[in-house]
Order: C-alpha cells, then structure tokens, then sequence
C-alpha cells in the first residue's frame, strides 16, 4: 500500500447566501438560501514513500482543502483516504505522531516564548527521546543557523526565522511525511533558497515524504520531481514535472502552469504519477 | 499496515505506563508554562485587584444596609453574610478562567486547525493551562487580596482545619466545573460561528446562579428547585457553606460528592460536543 492514497476524496461546504435588502434580510432569518460549493471534487492521489510532491493550483482551487483533508483537520464528504496507514480524521492522536505540518501563513509555536522553550514542549508532546532531541536539534541548527534566536520569543523574529523554526517544530520528532502549506510564502530570494536546500537534504537523509502547496513555481523546479495541479476542486495533471517540459517543449513552467490553467490540460498517458483527465 | 510507522522509541515499546507517565509531564509542563507566561503579564492583574476590590467593596456596604436591623436572612447573618461575599469574591479570582473566550477565538480564527495536528487531547491541554494560570492568580491575587480585606476588614475563618481544607478541595471542584462550563461554552462557536452575546451570557447565569451575587438561599423555593438541578450553585455556594461551617462534615462530603459527579457529567457532555463539532467543523481562513 502506498504511503498516501486518496479515492474520490471530496470536501463541500454550505455557503450561506445572503439576500439583499431589508426584506431579504428578514427572509433570511426565517429560510436560509444555502449554496453548495465542493472545494475538493472527487479527487484520486497517491504518493510513495519518500517522494516530494508539488500540489500547486490557482487561489480557492482546493490546495488547502486537500492538505487539510490528508492531516486530519477536516473530514471529507466522500471518498476514502488512507495515509500512513491510518484515516487521518479518525485516529488523530496515533496519525498524528507521524506527521509533521507547517502552514506558511500562520506560526505554530506559541507566541511569546522563546522558541527553545516551545521546541522542549514538543519534544514532550510528541515523547521524543531527549538524545534523539538534541541530535536532530544540532543537526537543524547547523543547517539553518538558528543559534542567533532560538532564545527570542516568536513575535520577535522576522518572517524567515520564523518559518526556519516553524520547519524544525515540524521535524523534531523525524515524521515520515512533512506536510508544507505554502512554506516560502512572504520570504526573500535567500530565505527561500535556504528553506529548499534544507528539504532537500532532509528528503535525502531521512526519506521524509514531503508534500507542499506553493504559488511560487520556483520552488517546484528546486524540489520536486512530480507535480500535481488543481484548480476548481478537479485535478488537471499529476506527473512529472519532466513531461510537462516534454511535451511543451523548453518553456518556462511558469507558462505551462498557466496553460493549463487555462484549459490546455496535456494528453500524456505513459508516465509514472498516471495522468488523469477531468 | 503499520509497521513502517516511524514512532518514538518510548511508544514503540507499547509501555502503556511510560506514556501515561510522559503525558502526565507534559500537563504539568504546561501548567508551569502558562504560570510563567502569566508571571509577564502581571500588570493586568493589578487592575484586576483593583476591579475585583470595587466589587466587594459595593456588595459590603449593599449587604450591610440590608442587614441594618441585625436580622438572619437566608440562614445567615450579618457577619456571615460579609464573609460569605469576601470569600466568594476572593475564591472567584481562582476558580475564575476565560477559557470561553480563548476557545472561540481559536475557532473564529481557524487557529484550532493546528491544535487538530497534535497528538494531544485538546481538552487536557486547555485546562491545564487554564489551570496554570489559576495557581497564578492563587498566589498572586486571592492570597493578597484576601490578606488585605482581612485587614481592612476582618471576617470570619472557617470553624476548624477540616473544614479549611475540605473548602479547598471543593475549590479545585469549582475550577473543574467552571473550566468545564467555558469549554462547552466555547464550543458553541462551533455553531454559531460568532461569539456575539455568548460569553456575557455564560457570565450572568454563572454569576446569579453560582451563589456569587447572592446566596442561593434568598431565591423563592421554586427558584431554588430549579437552580439545584443545574451544576452552578457547586461552583460558588456550595464551597462557601463549607467555609461558613454551614455544613457539617457529611453535608461538605455530599457537597464534593456533587462536585465530583458534576465533572462527569460536564466531561462526557464536553466529549460529545467536541467529538461532533471537529467531525463538522469548518476551518475559516486559511
């Protein structure tokens, strides 16, 4: 079985319609308008183990949706998932032991304790061995250089400091799959060139599964080999990034990405991920 | 299925013991964290001394114009009367905890999402915080303050050592049932997905129907049917009997026996809440 595996996954959500007016506005207290929107549409994904995979997709697409699907945060509609053998929303506790999560736009360490202090209390959360601890803590600080503020609180540290601790919360207790919500949002060229060597020699030594959502295509090229784009809860392709090249020719991803967000979804049939055609 | 599931060395070995014992540590761990956090924060406790001084301050000189005549009313009189408003107050600044309003914010704000990737129960790690904060405003606000009221105005201790010490153990019984109280309050957000109305609501059922405003006593009998059926009055009144020596030593035990089935029954309500809300819970933002 593979690490991730996903059939038909779909997430909906009822959307409140408000009516305009004074007179809608009282309609409204008594019939409520609901709209259904599904955010994620029957969507089909596996992935191995130790695989980097890009989950990219136009704002609203359903990138967030389906990470938070796959963690645990919310429960599908329909469709069945299975990660690491578990199903993510209903073991939380166990399957969550395994995981590690970073989502770019909020920090999940608390806020006003110096981050040392926040990284004991995860090593505590999740009983990592206190060797084990400061091993992989001596590791992350020489790869990402966090000596300067590992003892400033969070609310004092600029964007891309926060994001490097954000990444070594998320890998203390060595998860087998990383699960990154747009992680180089907001940073400078250096921060983000530093973030990628770092999930790279992560994904490289200790064969962490590594699943992110990006805008920024940048990071696709530096990191993954299999790409995955959404864009109205169906997805357009999953494959490599390679055949995309191939069959476009030596473009630039950026305008592949927008082709087929615009409705060119390629034909390609013999790659490893499996296209899929919606 | 599992077997390439990279756990901790300490789970591994299915040592049931160990784990208990680490989780064990890690609620007391945030019991000291929130303590300390709260040890930076120490000058919105000085407004709350002030704030809460005002409180007793009024309801001494109400209570005393109400006993001018140097009647019994309700059971109590005059003396008692004064502690019973003095204790509560002071133990209020304990048993006190906003966990309503930090919960609904965290679900308002989505930040709930990153309380539902850890291998925590939610719950445990909300009330031992709560609870950390509670010791604070122990040593730093009921113990002052109650020190201070003894001097500016002298009030009655409670008859002898066991019933002091079984006041503080239905006290410890308060703070479970408020916490608790908050949390399933908190949770409404879930439903409502605003929090408009919610918290002053908790707030004035709680204050009326917990003993702290008045005693239970000086409602009409139907009232206090009613209010007995309900776990509010174990949170303010009940304790306060046992400091009062109103009490004897088999009614304080019925009166933590309450307690303690109360805590049950809010446990189970609280688990059923929060096993439904995340099982339907839309995470905004983000």
């Amino acid at each position: 079985m593979a690490l991730i595996e996903a059939k038909g996954l779909t997430k909906e959500f009822r959307l409140f319609r408000r009516r305009e007016g004074v007179l809608g506005a009282f309609r409204d207290l008594f019939v409520r308008d609901y709209k259904t929107l599904k955010a994620v549409n029957g969507i089909d994904f596996t992935v191995e183990k130790g695989e980097m995979v890009g989950y990219i997709g136009a704002n609203g697409a359903g990138k967030s949706t389906t990470i938070k699907m796959l963690t645990g945060i919310l429960v599908p509609t329909s469709g069945t998932v299975f990660v690491n053998g578990f199903v993510p929303y209903k073991e939380r506790e166990a399957y969550t032991m395994g995981i590690g999560v970073v989502f770019g736009q909020r920090s999940q360490l608390w806020w006003d304790i110096a981050v040392i202090e926040s990284f004991k209390l995860l090593r505590r959360i999740y009983n990592v061995p206190k060797e084990d601890f400061e091993l992989r803590l001596k590791k992350f600080n020489y790869l990402l250089d966090l000596d300067n503020f590992l003892h400033l609180p969070v609310r004092k540290l600029s964007l891309g400091q926060r994001m490097r601790c954000d990444l070594v919360a998320a890998l203390l207790h060595n998860p087998q799959i990383l699960f990154l919500d747009e992680p180089t949002i907001g940073l400078d060229v250096l921060a983000k060139a530093r973030i990628r060597d770092f999930l790279k020699e992560i994904n490289k030594e200790n064969k962490t599964t590594i699943i992110l959502t990006t805008h920024d295509l940048g990071d696709i090229e530096a990191l993954c080999s299999r790409v995955a784009i959404i864009d109205k809860g169906i997805m357009l392709y999953d494959g490599q990034v390679e055949d995309l090249y191939r069959r476009w020719g030596h473009d630039k991803l950026e305008d592949i990405i927008k082709r087929i967000y615009q409705g060119d979804i390629p034909e390609l049939k013999e790659n490893a991920g499996g296209v899929r055609l919606a | 299925m599992r077997e390439g599931f990279a756990l901790p060395r300490t789970i591994g070995a299915v040592d049931m013991g160990g784990r208990l014992l680490n989780r064990i540590i890690l609620y007391l761990e945030l019991v000291r964290m929130e303590f300390v956090n709260n040890l930076a924060y120490r000058s919105t406790y000085f407004t709350g001394i002030f704030n809460y001084s005002i409180q007793i301050g009024a309801y001494y000189f109400l209570w005393d114009a109400i006993y001018a005549g140097g009647k019994v009313i309700g059971g109590l009189n005059r003396e008692e009367m004064i502690t019973y408003v003095i204790v509560a107050w002071v133990a209020r600044s304990f048993y006190f905890s906003n966990l309503d309003r930090r919960i609904a914010l965290e679900i308002v704000e989505g930040k709930i999402a990153l309380e539902l990737i850890r291998p925590y129960s939610y719950q445990m790690v909300k009330y031992a915080r709560a609870f950390g904060e509670a010791i604070f405003r122990m040593l730093f606000f009921a113990f002052p303050a109650g020190l201070m009221f003894s001097v500016v105005r002298p009030f009655g201790l409670p008859p002898d050592v066991l019933s002091a010490v079984l006041f503080i153990i239905a006290i410890l019984g308060s703070f479970a049932i408020y916490a608790q109280i908050s949390m399933l309050v908190g949770f409404v957000v879930f439903f409502t997905k605003s929090t408009t109305g919610i918290y002053k609501a908790k707030r004035i059922v709680m204050d009326l129907f917990s003993g702290l405003l008045i005693p239970i006593t000086f409602y009409p009998q139907w009232a206090i049917d009613i209010i007995k059926l309900f776990p509010f009055q174990a949170v303010s009144y009940l304790p306060n009997m046992i400091y009062l020596g109103k009490a004897t030593k088999a009614g304080a035990l019925n009166i933590i026996a309450l307690q303690a089935f109360w805590i049950i029954v809010l446990w189970i309500a609280c688990s059923l809440v929060w096993r439904f809300a995340v099982k339907h819970v839309v995470i905004q933002g983000g």
